[in-house]
């Protein structure tokens, strides 16, 4: 009864710890899938490419993509010196800036490039979900827009990720304008014949939904991402109307009619390189 | 209340006038055209051809409508993704007939509802921004209440874009702002100013051409004004060839947050 007294305080108390080797008694991290509740510990979980044996996706940052998507060692970054200028001088955006480029490996939520996928020469462009929930300003519209003019020079096909909370409210309407921005170079590059290809990822709303997200020549989308334009709370507050089941997901999309496939990480460099070869214009009459 | 956030209110108005006041007071013998020729007709968004000082134009204007009865009728202003391609239908048809579009743009966003994310409303927005980026022919974009994001936008990548005195333009509301930045939606007045969504700090960003004086707005010494304005800018838009005319409205975007001036 009152054991309790007797039990132990600390380490020394209980007579210390045994010299175990370095981390012997460290366990490996593991992530709770959100779908089926099932923890697996994060190598695992890495080797499936960052999906749960039950298919869910997890998010990946964007040079995870790149390491997954490119042949080895033939991704090359570019306009990774385009770097935001606080246009409208947002109070507390500085700051914000600097915590958010300390914490991670990006320092804008977008990674662009050139490299191969299936021997297939491409620009590339993968957005980052750690940096600011991908949100686009000023940088990430300049370093996309450069990317399409680029490949417009080069004749290259692009392929995109996009993942993105939508248009950076820190920048104003500066961050707006890059909607229209990063449209118009998707236009021209479209208007001279060449392929981009849209690889739509969890979540990818607003701006970027409205803009380049949705002007790929053909859209493909990872299982299960939330899409959409306007935030799924807010339209329930708005409409007090329960959401259809699955509303906003790859799946509602492709039923609606707004991407052209669903495909698993798994299937995703295979089914890029053939699309890319299928608009290699040496195979085109 | 901060200066901002009473051109917020100002914009939103039910008093100001609306697009269907600035069509009938500048343009003669308006034709309205209806539907997207996809699924419906959008009341958000009305259009048609007219003419301006004998010379047939397309215009196509957000509609917020007056009394209840009307902002009902118009949605409030909030268009669904038939309502933008209906604009975009009727501005292809402008390009076609070498007529120049001019658009009235009050809004306070793009619909927010279950039909308007099933119809693809990104999709609709997506596809007008990319459309009159490449438009051959002359365009011009007045902000005459609230520029509301995306939904604004849409109809604004014209070649001139010009902004009433009292209007505003903006990434989001300062209440949504608010609520998502500082989890306080209270706090509106605050994010309208951190915001920089008055004409005058949009044309101090460079963002706009001109702002338009509301001296007697709604009268007709001020709707006269307005007409002359579009007329003699017409004139302009008109001199140079159509690939110009692209040319520089890329450029004129192309700009923003480049770190490079306009060379338009």
């Amino acid at each position: 009864m009152l054991g309790f007294l007797f039990q132990p305080k600390n380490e020394l108390e209980k007579g210390g710890r045994e010299n175990l080797p370095v981390g012997a008694d460290e366990q490996e991290p593991e992530k709770t899938c959100p779908n089926c509740h099932k923890s697996t510990p994060v190598s695992q979980i890495w080797d499936n490419r960052n999906v749960c044996s039950c298919g869910y996706h997890f998010r990946m940052n964007a040079r995870q993509r790149i390491g997954m998507i490119c042949d080895e060692g033939s991704f090359t970054e570019l306009f990774e010196d385009v770097k935001t200028l606080d246009p409208i001088s947002f109070p507390g955006y500085a700051k914000k800036l600097e915590t958010t480029r300390a914490s991670g490996k990006e320092d804008e939520a977008v990674v662009c490039g050139i490299g191969r996928i299936g021997s297939n020469p491409c620009g590339i462009f993968v957005m980052e979900p750690y940096f600011m929930m991908g949100s686009m300003g000023t940088a990430v519209g300049e370093r996309i827009t450069r990317l399409f003019e680029y490949a417009l020079k080069k004749r290259l096909p692009v392929v995109g990720f996009t993942v993105s909370g939508g248009a950076r409210m820190q920048e104003g309407l500066f961050s707006l304008m890059q909607m229209a921005k990063t449209s118009g170079a998707v236009k021209r590059h479209s208007d001279a014949g060449l392929f981009y290809l849209t690889v739509i990822t969890d979540p990818t709303t607003g701006g970027v939904t409205a803009s380049f997200a949705m002007e790929g020549d053909v859209i493909i989308a990872e299982p299960g991402a939330t899409i959409g334009f306007a935030g799924a709370r807010v339209i329930e507050q708005t409409t007090r109307k329960p959401l259809p089941k699955g509303f906003q997901t790859s799946e509602f999309l492709l039923e609606h009619g707004f991407i052209d496939a669903i495909v698993s990480r798994k299937e995703q460099k295979e089914a890029i390189a053939m699309l890319l070869m299928m608009h290699r214009e040496e195979n085109c009459i | 209340m901060t200066e901002a956030f009473e051109k917020v209110k100002i914009a939103r108005s039910n008093k100001r006038p609306t697009a269907s006041d600035y069509i009938s007071n500048i343009f003669t013998d308006f034709f309205e055209l209806h539907g997207d020729r996809r699924f419906s007709d959008d009341g958000a968004i009305i259009g048609g051809i007219a003419l301006l000082e004998g010379r047939p134009v397309t215009v196509i204007g957000i509609e917020k409508g007056h009394s209840l009865k009307e902002r009902v009728k118009h949605a409030f202003g909030s268009p669904n993704p038939e309502g933008y391609r209906k604009a975009l239908r009727l501005m292809k048809q402008a390009e076609k007939f070498s007529r120049p579009v001019i658009c009235f743009v009050d809004t306070s966003g793009a619909f927010c509802g279950i039909g308007a994310e099933e119809r693809g409303q990104g999709q609709a927005i997506a596809e007008c921004l990319m459309e009159m980026m490449t438009l051959k022919t002359p365009t011009i974009s007045i902000v005459i209440g609230e520029g509301g994001s995306g939904g604004a936008l849409a109809l604004s990548v014209s070649n001139r874009v010009w902004m009433l005195e009292n209007s505003i333009y903006s990434v989001i509301s300062p209440e949504g702002c608010a609520s998502i930045l500082w989890k306080d939606s209270s706090k509106a007045e605050l994010a309208a100013e951190s915001l920089r969504l008055t004409a005058a700090d949009s044309l101090e960003g460079g963002l706009v051409e001109e702002i338009i004086s509301e001296n007697n707005l709604g009268s007709d010494t001020f709707y006269a004004g307005l007409k002359e304005k579009l007329v003699n800018e017409l004139i302009v838009l008109s001199s140079v060839s159509k690939e110009e005319l692209t040319e520089n409205r890329y450029l004129r975007f192309r700009a923003i947050g480049s770190g490079k001036k306009s060379e338009d």
